[in-house]
């Protein structure tokens, strides 16, 4: 049960570090002031929750691994973050069409998640459920400006979702682990937030005049540490320093 | 000149705790009072500053001009019975 709870916690701590590492990408290169420190507010938050998970991850293994270890010091094959969260940025419209459709399925998660058992989790979820109801907030208002935007705007949304939909049913995989997990009250079974989900996106397509995809192969793998070609550049780059200089200090 | 392609200007007050007034933090460029919201908010209050935020355009916004001191300011300073400094506070009572 221990192991289960150790794996759980460093999926959920990956899918925000990852998601985290792409929205630092953008750091500069925001196409106004605003967004791009609104973009890499919410890569602040998302590795603020990556961090709480890999610590308490940390403190149940009790060994002498530490956050920066499953942070720097894991390969591919180990980590087990969503595919959506590691898909490229592309341009602006795709960035935030990824954040709607990551955070509004983490606002529902997080929502049933903070009646976990572990109390440990449960306060982690309600202090992340907080940060994600304004990642809900920022990027829906997004999608709905851009999609009933200009005819250029549109066009590229379409664009977006059709290259990030393959990836939203990952998210709703469940595996013997997380179900071994559920039956013992600390962790979600995601498909019971899927019709939330998709009354959500179905909300705010609506209202950006975007139609919601039907009937897409979906991709999965990522419960098995099975990753699209993204993750393998990502991680030598955020773990390059770290591998470069063990044990350095800032 | 050529022409402004910036969205319309917002300016941002916060109001630091409950009960204190809303003091002017700065500005924001947002296409409409949504979006001015929501960039007043991760702009200016990444650091506690603010429980609560206005934003209004700065178009809304009339202000005194420099000329404008002479006439509307100055003649309340030499006044002293314009000032409340003759009567007796009551004892307890801090001011």
């Amino acid at each position: 049960m221990k192991d289960n709870l150790i794996e759980y916690c460093l999926r959920l701590a990956d899918t925000s570090l990852i998601l985290g590492q792409r929205l630092g990408e953008w750091c500069g290169h925001g196409p106004i002031l605003e967004e791009d420190i609104a973009l890499t507010n919410i890569s602040l938050d998302c590795i603020g929750q990556a961090r709480g998970f890999y610590a308490y991850a940390a403190l149940l293994e009790n060994s002498a691994r530490t956050e920066d270890d499953y942070a720097y010091l894991r390969d591919e094959r180990e980590f087990k973050n969503f595919l959506i969260v590691e898909q490229a940025n592309g341009d602006f419209g795709q960035t935030i069409m990824r954040q709607f459709l990551v955070s509004a399925f983490q606002y529902y998660f997080y929502d049933a998640l903070k009646n976990s058992k572990d109390k440990t989790i449960a306060a982690l979820a309600e202090k992340s459920l907080k940060e994600v109801a304004y990642h809900l907030r920022h990027s829906s208002s997004w999608v709905i400006r851009l999609g009933d935007g200009t005819e250029e705007s549109r066009q590229k949304m379409l664009n977006a979702t059709d290259e990030l939909w393959p990836y939203t049913g990952d998210m709703f995989d469940m595996d013997e682990t997380e179900m071994e997990l559920v039956k013992q009250s600390v962790a979600v079974d995601v498909r019971k937030i899927k019709r939330l989900w998709d009354e959500k996106v179905k909300e705010v397509f609506d209202e950006a005049t975007l139609p919601v995809p039907e009937n897409v192969f979906m991709m999965s793998g990522s419960r098995e540490g099975k990753h699209t070609e993204y993750l393998g550049f990502i991680l030598a780059e955020m773990q390059s320093l770290h591998r470069a200089y063990p044990g350095v200090q800032w | 000149m050529g022409k402004d392609t910036q969205w319309p200007l917002w300016e941002v007050f916060t109001q630091k705790k409950q009960g204190a007034p809303h003091e002017h933090a700065g500005s924001v460029h947002a296409a409409d009072a949504e979006m001015a919201l929501q960039n007043a908010r991760d702009v200016y209050s990444r650091r506690n500053e603010a429980i609560s935020l206005w934003v209004v355009p700065t178009e809304a916004i009339v202000g005194s001009t420099p000329e404008d001191v002479g006439s509307f300011f100055d003649p309340a300073n030499d006044k002293i019975y314009r000032h409340p400094n003759f009567y007796k506070t009551p004892e307890g009572v801090k001011l």
